[in-house]
C-alpha cells in the first residue's frame, strides 16, 4: 500500500521518533524568543510579528488541549471555551489598564466620566490579585455552570447548546459600556507589566518562554491526567456513561473536576494571550471562535494530547496566510475543513497516523 | 342626469374665481418674507377657505401649485404651520377618515387662534371619532382659556384620553405658578393620574405585541429544528441559514417581479412564499444526502459539519449578494398599522406574521397526523429500528423530514425579510434563540415548541424595558438552565424506554 513517507516512517520508528520530534520542537520554541533578542539586521532574528504570532498560536494550542480534555476525554463538546479564554484575558487586562493608567482611572472610563472605579475592579492594580482573577473568574463560572448542568445530566448536543448560550450571553454582557470593561473595544494600549515595558524585545521573550512553559506544562498534566485511573474513568465516561453508574461511579464529580480543570486552563492561557497581543475585546467570546476551537482538536485527532496541538497550529497557520492571500476563501475552506475532518478524518491526523501504524 | 350636470356646472362656475383668488394667494405668499408668511399660514389656519386646498398640499409638498415651478425654501417653523394650516383646511373635507387625522393632527399643532373655527366644527361634526378627537383638540387650547370653569372641563376631557401628548399638558399645570386656580390643579392630578393608567396599559400591550411578534419569528425558526432534532438526534448549525435563504429568496422574488411583472408587485410576498420552500427545502435535503447522513450516531461531529455548512453558505451569499443588507420593501397592504390606543399601534406586518407562524404550525400539525410521511416521521422519531423492521423506509423519511423543517425555515425568512434587515448574518441572530425554544419546548413535539417560542419571545420583551435586552437575556438563559434541572427533556418529554 502507498503511503506517504513521514507515514511510513512514524510507523517504522514508533515512540522514539515521536519524542525526538517533540523534543525538537521544544528546542525550536526555546530558541525563537532568545533569536528575538538578536540585534535588528542579524541574519538569523526573529522579527516581533513572527514571535507574537508564534506566541498567539502557542495560546490557542493551549485552548485545544483543554477543550480536547473535556471534548476527547469526557466526551463533553463545549462550545464556549472562548468565554474562559477571555474571561482570563479580561482579568489580565484589568491589571494591565491599572499600570498604564498609573493612578487615575482607566482611559475609557474617563470617557463615560465615570469618577470612580466599579468595584469588582477593586485590587486590580495588584499583579497578584490579578493572577487569582485569572484563575477565579473562569473557575468559579465554571464551576457553579458545570454544578448544575451535570446535576440534572445534561450532555451531548444539549450540553453544547447551553455552553454556546452562555458564550453568546457573555459576549453581549461584556458588549455593554456598563458593564465596566470597555465595551465595544475592550482593553488596549497597554504600557507596561510588572514595570517592564510591554513592547520591549526582553518582555516579549519572557512572555513567550511563560507561554511554552505553560503548553509543557499542561501537556504534561494532560499525560498524568490520561494514564491514570481518572483518565480510565473519564473515558469510561465518554464511551458509555449509563454502563458506569451501574458500576458504582458517580459521573459527576469526575465531569466537573475535569471541566473546571479545562476552564482554569483556558484563563490562564487568555492571560498570556492579551500581554502579547496587546489587545482584549467581546468578540473573543463570539460563539464563532469557540467552534472554531473544536475544529483545531477534531482536525488534529480528540482524545490524542498531541493532536490538538497540531491541531491549532496548522489551522492558525493556514488562517494568518489565507487571511492575507485569499481573504474572501478564508471561510469557504474553513467551512470545507469542518464538513470533510468530520467525514473523513473522524479520528484526526493523529489518529490516522495511528490507525496506519497498527497495521 | 340633467340636475347632476346643473350643479356640476355650477360648482364649475363657483371655482373660477375662487382659483383665480388661489393663484393669487401663491402669488401673495412666495413675495412676503418668512415673518409675513408665518401669520399667513395662521390666518388662513384660523380662517379656512376650501379654496386653498391646493396651494397648501403642494406646500406641504414644497412647491407652489402642481405646476409652478418656482422655487421655495420653508424652514420648520414655517413648515409645522403649513401642516396645522392644512389639517386646519381638511377639517372640512367630506371624508370622515381625512376629518379625523385632521383633528389628530391639530390635537398636536392647534393655536390659540383656532379656537373659535374647532368650536364651530365641534358643534356641527357628525362622525362620533372625530367628535371626540376634536373635543380633545379643543381641550388643549382650553387649557389656558380665562374662564377657570372652561379650565377644569378641559382638564377633566384630557383625563379621558390615553394620549402621551394629554400627559405633557396636564404635568405642566401641576405647577402652581402656571395654574393658579386649586380647583383646576386638583382635577388635573386626577386626570393625570388616570391618563398614566391608560398609557401604562398602552405599554405593556405593546411589549406583549412585540413578544407574539418575536415569538412568531423564533417559532418559525425552531419548528424545523425540532422535529429534525427530535428524528435525527441533531442540532442543524446551518439551520439559521436556511432561514436567511428564505429571505434572499424573497428579495430574489421581489427583484424579479419588478423587471417582469411591475403590476404584480404587490403580490410578490405571496409569490415568494413557495420559492422560500423551495429553495430551502431542496438545499436542506442536499445537505441529508450528501453530508448529514453519513454522521449519523454521531451527533457532536453533526453539529460541527453542519456549522461548516452555515460558514460556507454565509459566505456564499456574501459573494454573491454582497456583504451589505439587500433592500426588501413592504408591499402597500402590509405597511401601515391598527391604532388600538393613542400610544399602541399594531403593524400590519406584524400582525400578518402571527397569523402566518399559526397558519404553518396547523399545517405542520396536520401533515404529522393526517399524512401517511406524518405518521413514519413520528415513528422513526420513536424508534428508529423498530420502524425499519415495520417497513419505514427511513432514509427516504429523514431526508424529506430534513427538507420539510428547511422548508419551514425558507417560510421563516420571507416572514423576517418583511419586519428585520436581509443581509448575511440574518440568520446567526436567531439561532441562538430558536436552539433554546427546542431546549424548553422538547424535542419533536408541536405544543413544546409553541409555548416554548411565544414563552420566550414574550418574557424577552418584557424584561427588556425593565432590566435591558442584554440583562435580560443573561437572566432568561439562567432560568432556562433552573428549569432543565426540574425537567430535563423539556416541557413536553416523549416518553421513551431506550436507555444506552
Amino acid at each position: 500500500m502507498n503511503q506517504p513517507l513521514l507515514v511510513t516512517a512514524t510507523q517504522k520508528a514508533g515512540p522514539r521518533l515521536t519524542l525526538a520530534v517533540g523534543a525538537l520542537v521544544l528546542l525550536v520554541l526555546i530558541a525563537l524568543p532568545l533569536l528575538s533578542l538578536l540585534p535588528a539586521g542579524h541574519s538569523l532574528q526573529v522579527s516581533a510579528y513572527t514571535l507574537t504570532l508564534v506566541g498567539k498560536i502557542l495560546c490557542y494550542a493551549i485552548v485545544a488541549l483543554a477543550l480536547d480534555l473535556v471534548w476527547g476525554y469526557a466526551g463533553l463538546l463545549s462550545l464556549g471555551h472562548g468565554l474562559f479564554f477571555a474571561l482570563g484575558g479580561y482579568a489580565m487586562g484589568m491589571y494591565l489598564m491599572r499600570e498604564a493608567a498609573g493612578d487615575g482611572l482607566p482611559a475609557f472610563m474617563t470617557f463615560l466620566s465615570w469618577s470612580e472605579l466599579p468595584w469588582y475592579w477593586a485590587g486590580t492594580q495588584h499583579f497578584a490579585w490579578a493572577l487569582c482573577l485569572v484563575v477565579l473568574a473562569p473557575g468559579l463560572l465554571a464551576l457553579v455552570f458545570g454544578y448544575f448542568a451535570f446535576r440534572s445530566r445534561i450532555k451531548g448536543v444539549y450540553f453544547s447548546i447551553m455552553t454556546q448560550a452562555l458564550t453568546f450571553a457573555g459576549m453581549l454582557l461584556f458588549f455593554r459600556n456598563e458593564t465596566g470593561f470597555g465595551g465595544n473595544n475592550g482593553f488596549t494600549n497597554f504600557r507596561s507589566i510588572l514595570g517592564f515595558e510591554i513592547t520591549a524585545q526582553g518582555t516579549r521573550a519572557v512572555l513567550f518562554l511563560l507561554t511554552v512553559a505553560l503548553l509543557a506544562g499542561s501537556l504534561y498534566l494532560g499525560w498524568r491526567l490520561a494514564r491514570s485511573k481518572f483518565g480510565r474513568v473519564l473515558t469510561a465516561l465518554r464511551d458509555a456513561e449509563n454502563r458506569l453508574m451501574f458500576c458504582g461511579y458517580d459521573p459527576r464529580g469526575f465531569k466537573l473536576f475535569v471541566w473546571v480543570l479545562s476552564a482554569v486552563l483556558c484563563g490562564l492561557a487568555g492571560a498570556l494571550y492579551v500581554p502579547q497581543v496587546g489587545i482584549i475585546n467581546p468578540s473573543e467570546m463570539s460563539p464563532t471562535n469557540s467552534i472554531e476551537a473544536a475544529v483545531w482538536v477534531a482536525l488534529g485527532g480528540r482524545g490524542t494530547l498531541i493532536g490538538p496541538l497540531l491541531g491549532a497550529g496548522v489551522v492558525n497557520g493556514m488562517k494568518s496566510w489565507f487571511t492575507v492571500a485569499f481573504p474572501e476563501f478564508w471561510l469557504f475552506f474553513l467551512g470545507a475543513l469542518f464538513i470533510l475532518v468530520t467525514l473523513y478524518l473522524p479520528r484526526g491526523v493523529v489518529g490516522l497516523l495511528k490507525k496506519r501504524g497498527e497495521q | 342626469m340633467p340636475k347632476a350636470l346643473h350643479s356640476l356646472l355650477l360648482a364649475l362656475l363657483l371655482l373660477l374665481p375662487l382659483a383665480a383668488r388661489a393663484a393669487g394667494d401663491a402669488d401673495y405668499f412666495i413675495a412676503a418674507k418668512p415673518n409675513e408668511q408665518a401669520s399667513l399660514l395662521q390666518g388662513w389656519a384660523a380662517q379656512p377657505d376650501p379654496a386653498r386646498l391646493e396651494l397648501l398640499s403642494s406646500l406641504q409638498q414644497g412647491r407652489l401649485g402642481p405646476d409652478d415651478s418656482r422655487k421655495l425654501r420653508l424652514n420648520n417653523r414655517l413648515r409645522g404651520l403649513v401642516d396645522n394650516a392644512l389639517a386646519s383646511h381638511r377639517l372640512l373635507s367630506d371624508d370622515a377618515r381625512v376629518r379625523l387625522a385632521a383633528a389628530q393632527q391639530l390635537q398636536k399643532s392647534a393655536q390659540p387662534a383656532q379656537v373659535a373655527f374647532l368650536d364651530r366644527r365641534f358643534a356641527s361634526e357628525p362622525d362620533a371619532a372625530v367628535h371626540a378627537a376634536l373635543g380633545l383638540a379643543l381641550a388643549n387650547l382650553q387649557l389656558v382659556a380665562t374662564d377657570p370653569a372652561v379650565r377644569l372641563a378641559a382638564v377633566r376631557l384630557l383625563g379621558e384620553t390615553g394620549d402621551p401628548m394629554a400627559r405633557t399638558r396636564l404635568e405642566s399645570l401641576l405647577d402652581p405658578s402656571v395654574e393658579t386656580d386649586p380647583t383646576v390643579r386638583t382635577a388635573a392630578e386626577t386626570s393625570l393620574a388616570q391618563v398614566k393608567r391608560k398609557l401604562l396599559i398602552g405599554e405593556l400591550l405593546g411589549q406583549a405585541f412585540s413578544g407574539l411578534s418575536l415569538g412568531s419569528i423564533l417559532l418559525l425558526a425552531a419548528l424545523g429544528l425540532a422535529i429534525t432534532f427530535g428524528l435525527l438526534g441533531v442540532i442543524n448549525m446551518a439551520h439559521g441559514e436556511m432561514l436567511m435563504l428564505g429571505a434572499y429568496s424573497t428579495y430574489v422574488v421581489q427583484v424579479l417581479v419588478q423587471r417582469y411583472a411591475p403590476g404584480a408587485l404587490d403580490f410578490y410576498p405571496l409569490l415568494a412564499l413557495p420559492v422560500a420552500f423551495g429553495v430551502s427545502a431542496g438545499v436542506g435535503m442536499l445537505l441529508e444526502r450528501t453530508v448529514i447522513r453519513h454522521l449519523y450516531g454521531r451527533p457532536l461531529e453533526t453539529l460541527l459539519a453542519t456549522w461548516g455548512i452555515s460558514l460556507i453558505l454565509i459566505q456564499a451569499i456574501r459573494l454573491l449578494f454582497g456583504a451589505q443588507n439587500v433592500e426588501v420593501a413592504n408591499p402597500a397592504w402590509l405597511s401601515g398599522g391598527l391604532q388600538v390606543l393613542p400610544n399602541l399601534v399594531l403593524p400590519y406586518s406584524r400582525l400578518v406574521i402571527i397569523g402566518f407562524a399559526l397558519c404553518v404550525v396547523l399545517l405542520t400539525w396536520l401533515l404529522l397526523n393526517r399524512t401517511r410521511l406524518g405518521l413514519n416521521v413520528r415513528a422513526v422519531t420513536q424508534n428508529r429500528n423498530m420502524a425499519a423492521c415495520c417497513g419505514v423506509p427511513t432514509g427516504r423519511v429523514d431526508m424529506l423530514a430534513f427538507g420539510l423543517g428547511s422548508g419551514i425555515a425558507g417560510l421563516g425568512g420571507v416572514a423576517l425579510s418583511q419586519i428585520g434587515n436581509v443581509g448575511p448574518d440574518l440568520g446567526q441572530s436567531y439561532i441562538i434563540d430558536s436552539f433554546l425554544v427546542v431546549v424548553l419546548g422538547g424535542v419533536g413535539q408541536l405544543a413544546g415548541s409553541l409555548w416554548a417560542a411565544f414563552g420566550l419571545g414574550i418574557a424577552n420583551k418584557l424584561l427588556e424595558p425593565q432590566i435591558g435586552a442584554v440583562l435580560g437575556k443573561i437572566l432568561i438563559l439562567a432560568l432556562i438552565i433552573l428549569f432543565i434541572q426540574k425537567r430535563p427533556q423539556g416541557l413536553f418529554a416523549l416518553k421513551g424506554r431506550v436507555i444506552d
